[in-house]
């Protein structure tokens, strides 16, 4: 029986190279719709941070993880991964110096307690969407990768 | 007319069983993928339309590919067994009846007297138009009230990807940088 290849380059198909290039923007897009109108509709960090990691990786399947590494650093994926945790707790660590308690996000604003919760709100998001895009990838990177070396 | 819930619990359970019976792994992941676009559809017909989102986005797209990845450093067909362990099979069944029985105490879907609609949910929806001013009742919760639990969540992402990582080996020096154009589909 035939073992399986998957993360492969495929880009020898026209017809895929075309699609995905061209479907690669607005996935990105939709990303970051999802991202940023997660207060007003279905969605938020997490859902953002996957439908882009889902792009890139989308480009890593038809293009080669060696071209996908090039646009997108391993090292980006590790520091964004750890950066979006960071900016979460950072969010924390600011209400408390704004004499509020940790993640409080009234503290944000001393005028408007409903801006200071906007405000947390979109922060917090978008660590999170950093996150979970990094680490999406990231794993992607961890098994691709160690099939090249291994072959 | 039959309802739209029956038949994805139908086709929920047919791809259940596939997965059990087939031996392709490919086949399987597939499935897998399968499996995770019905029960998305399950979500969404319960109106929980972030959780189907996000079931959509991560088990039907994201894990499927990283199964296929992690099924490109192994066999493509799982390995007859002969092996049977009976106690381990009891267990599970007797686990499963458990839990089955366990929901006949359960109330019924949607019912507005179950406990979780009003103990601390009545809070959170008011909160979420007065005190938060979102719309979406979901990522109130989630960023809001249930800050630190979503903070623990993004730091066990993070975890995930460091135990990988440790395992499985990450971007070593000299990797990272200017990466070997290969145009030839590795074979192993």
């Amino acid at each position: 029986m035939e073992t399986v290849k998957a993360p492969r380059p495929l880009r020898d198909n026209l017809i895929l190279r075309v699609v995905a290039k061209a479907l690669f923007p607005f996935i990105l897009l939709f990303g970051l719709y999802v991202q940023f109108h997660g207060d007003f509709g279905p969605g938020g960090g997490f859902q953002a941070g996957v439908i882009v990691a889902a792009g890139f990786i989308l480009y890593g399947l038809v293009f080669g993880l060696a071209d996908m590494q090039r646009t997108l650093p391993p090292r980006w994926v590790e520091v964004g991964s750890a950066l979006g945790v960071l900016l979460y707790g950072g969010v924390g660590v600011y209400a408390m110096l704004n004499h509020g308690a940790f993640l409080e996000y009234n503290a944000l604003d001393h005028h408007n307690a409903i801006h200071g919760q906007h405000r947390g709100i979109f922060w917090v998001e978008l660590g999170v969407g950093i996150t979970v895009a990094s680490v999406m990838v990231g794993l992607f990177y961890a098994f691709a990768g160690r099939g090249k070396r291994r072959g | 007319m039959i309802p739209i819930e029956f038949v994805l619990f139908v086709f929920l359970i047919a791809t259940a069983l596939a997965v059990l019976v087939v031996r392709d792994l490919f086949a399987a992941a597939m499935l897998f993928g399968i499996f995770s676009l019905l029960s998305s559809g399950m979500m969404l017909m319960m109106d929980a339309v972030d959780v189907s989102f996000t079931e959509a986005a991560v088990g039907a797209g994201i894990s499927t590919v990283l199964i296929l990845g992690a099924l490109s450093l192994t066999d493509s067909s799982e390995k007859t067994s002969t092996y049977h362990q009976w106690s381990a099979k009891l267990v599970v069944v007797a686990t499963g009846a458990l839990l089955i029985f366990g929901t006949f105490d359960m109330p019924h879907y949607g019912a507005p007297e179950a406990p979780i609609h009003n103990h601390v949910a009545p809070d959170y929806i008011e909160g979420s138009r007065t005190v938060i001013e979102i719309p979406n009742i979901v990522t109130s919760v989630l960023a809001s009230y249930r800050g630190f639990d979503t903070f623990g969540e993004t730091t066990v992402v993070l975890t995930a990807l460091v135990g990988v990582m440790l395992l499985l080996g990450g971007s070593r020096k000299g990797e990272d940088e200017a990466p070997e154009m290969t145009d030839e589909p590795e074979a192993s």
